[in-house]
């Protein structure tokens, strides 16, 4: 679904990664750790093309993003939901206009899928907390609300930045187990996390692998986790 | 026509896309006011433009067709001076009529300057022939030198020396009320930019969302195009009636008032001003566009 080959990427001040190749198949669940400033969010961002690589290529569904216009890069933003670090919301918006917001801006009534969307909102726990405003959230109910927004064009590849980075264990968990659900429905999941407890708690769970960026290259890390 | 099915969307407008970018506060009340003193403006130029067409229209028509033939002579010689005077005029090819003006009508003309009660039997006052040319037009310079052999005291005014420059200063005014125009429409369009601008930048995190989402760059600039255009619109729209309503309420152009007082809209001119507001949202229309995508290409 989405491949990465021999790509390397620098902001300008030497390589940050170089030289990484990689495969997510359908249906497949990774986990991307590493120490902070590693470069995990520069992975990820490669991967649903709000970053190009400065070498090498990457390509999604097929096709490599530097042939991608800018339409085609929004058109493949509704096919890879995204759970950004800092979750991303329009703050004048109620949460449920919020998860809604990628129908909104692909052409769909929102009120036509109003039946999906309390579905969904059910789902990750957030049916009272509809009509408030982000910051009116929780970190947990943030996280669960952006989880919320990335699922809703159920996309076939559900990327999440850092998703238990500012909560409580118990939200985690509540967290993997909305993904690993997603995973089983048959979703490809990529985290990037540096919670290893995280981590071993979805191996109990799902078929994950782990992945492990270390000066400048992604390694898959072997069972010592 | 998908310009044109482009501006229908934008002013039909979606209630929801419209919700995404945050309502602004001041900088909408100075596009409107600008807008509409843009349009205020506008109407005024557009007036003198008209105003100075129909001017020049009139003079160069009305004065082109006719001259004057004044009989200056001597008290016993006037009635045969002015007797010859008309044979020439009547020989002449390119003359279509050529008539004496009566005591009254010189009288009508002479009251302006000199009051009704002139004892004008009293005075030596020239006696004037109205010549009027046909299409094909006379030979000036002949005329004259015939004018001269056959009745000295006859000079022929054919109007062109003071018609000139007359008509040169109207279509100039016509060309700046033009330029005027051209130039409220740049500014017009400098300042949507400006404003628009300054939206796209104080929504800078907004927009990132949107594109975060999946939206495409036609969705989010959708957006602001449809609120300046809008702006630009209603606030052109009051602008254009406040300036048509001062043009309205000049004081009239009367027979004796002359051409000063006659700027304003006449019959079916005063259709022209109703121009201002769509094309002003068109301006807004394009510079937001323009803005809109110029920055929204800086994003990945």
């Amino acid at each position: 679904m989405i491949e990465l080959d021999d790509v390397s990427y620098n902001y300008g001040g030497g390589e940050l990664l170089s030289g990484i190749s990689l495969t997510l198949p359908p249906g497949s669940f990774h986990f991307l750790t590493g120490p902070s400033g590693a470069g995990k969010t520069t992975f990820l961002k490669l991967c649903y093309g709000d970053l190009l690589p400065t070498g090498g290529r990457v390509s999604a569904f097929g096709k490599d993003m530097r042939d991608m216009d800018r339409d085609d890069i929004a058109r493949l933003r509704r096919r890879v939901g995204v759970v950004h670090q800092d979750c991303a919301f329009l703050d004048h918006l109620s949460v449920e206009d919020n998860v809604a917001l990628p129908l909104t801006v692909s052409g769909r009534d929102p009120q036509g899928e109003e039946a999906n969307l309390n579905e969904l909102l059910a789902w990750v726990g957030l049916s009272a907390q509809a009509r408030s405003f982000p910051p009116e959230l929780s970190g947990g109910e943030r996280q669960r609300a952006a989880l919320a927004r990335a699922v809703i064009m159920a996309p076939e590849i559900i990327i999440a930045d850092e998703p238990t980075g500012n909560i409580d264990w118990e939200m985690s968990l509540r967290l993997l187990t909305l993904l690993v659900e997603l995973n089983r429905m048959g979703k490809t999941i990529l985290i990037a996390t540096h919670d290893l407890n995280l981590i071993r708690t979805a191996k109990q769970q799902v078929q994950a692998r782990v992945l492990r960026i270390r000066n400048r290259d992604l390694q898959l890390a072997g069972a010592d986790l | 026509m998908s310009v044109a099915a482009d501006i229908l969307n934008v002013l039909r407008g979606d209630p929801q896309a419209d919700r995404v970018v945050p309502p602004t506060g001041h900088t909408a009340w100075l596009t409107l006011f600008t807008s509409g003193a843009m349009a205020f403006l506008a109407v005024f130029a557009l007036a003198l433009s008209l105003a100075t067409d129909r001017l020049a229209e009139r003079w160069s028509s009305e004065l082109a067709r006719s001259a004057t033939v004044r009989i200056s002579a001597p008290a016993g010689q006037e009635e045969a001076q002015l007797r010859a005077a008309l044979r020439v005029l009547e020989e002449t090819p390119g003359i279509a009529s050529a008539r004496v003006l009566e005591d009254s009508e010189q009288r009508a003309l002479l009251e302006p300057w000199f009051g009704p009660d002139l004892p004008i039997d009293a005075l030596p006052i020239p006696r004037m022939i109205d010549v009027i040319e046909d299409d094909a037009g006379y030979d000036a310079e002949g005329l004259r030198l015939r004018l001269t052999a056959e009745a000295p005291g006859a000079v022929l005014d054919d109007h062109t020396r003071w018609r000139r420059p007359l008509v040169e200063a109207a279509s100039r005014l016509r060309t700046l009320g033009v330029v005027s125009i051209l130039l409220i429409g740049l500014a017009t369009a400098a300042m949507i930019t400006l404003a628009a601008q300054a939206s796209l930048a104080a929504n800078a995190q907004v927009i990132r969302v949107l594109r975060l989402v999946g939206a495409r760059d036609v969705y989010i600039a959708r957006a602001f195009v449809r609120r300046f255009t809008l702006r630009a619109l209603s606030g052109a729209a009051v602008g254009t009636v406040l300036g048509a309503v001062a043009i309205a309420l000049l004081p009239r152009a009367s027979a004796e008032g002359g051409f000063l007082t006659g700027l304003g809209f006449q019959g079916l001119h005063w259709l022209w001003p109703l121009a201002i507001p769509p094309l002003a949202a068109i301006v807004a229309f394009w510079s937001t566009r323009i803005a809109a995508f110029r920055s929204l290409r800086e994003l990945m």
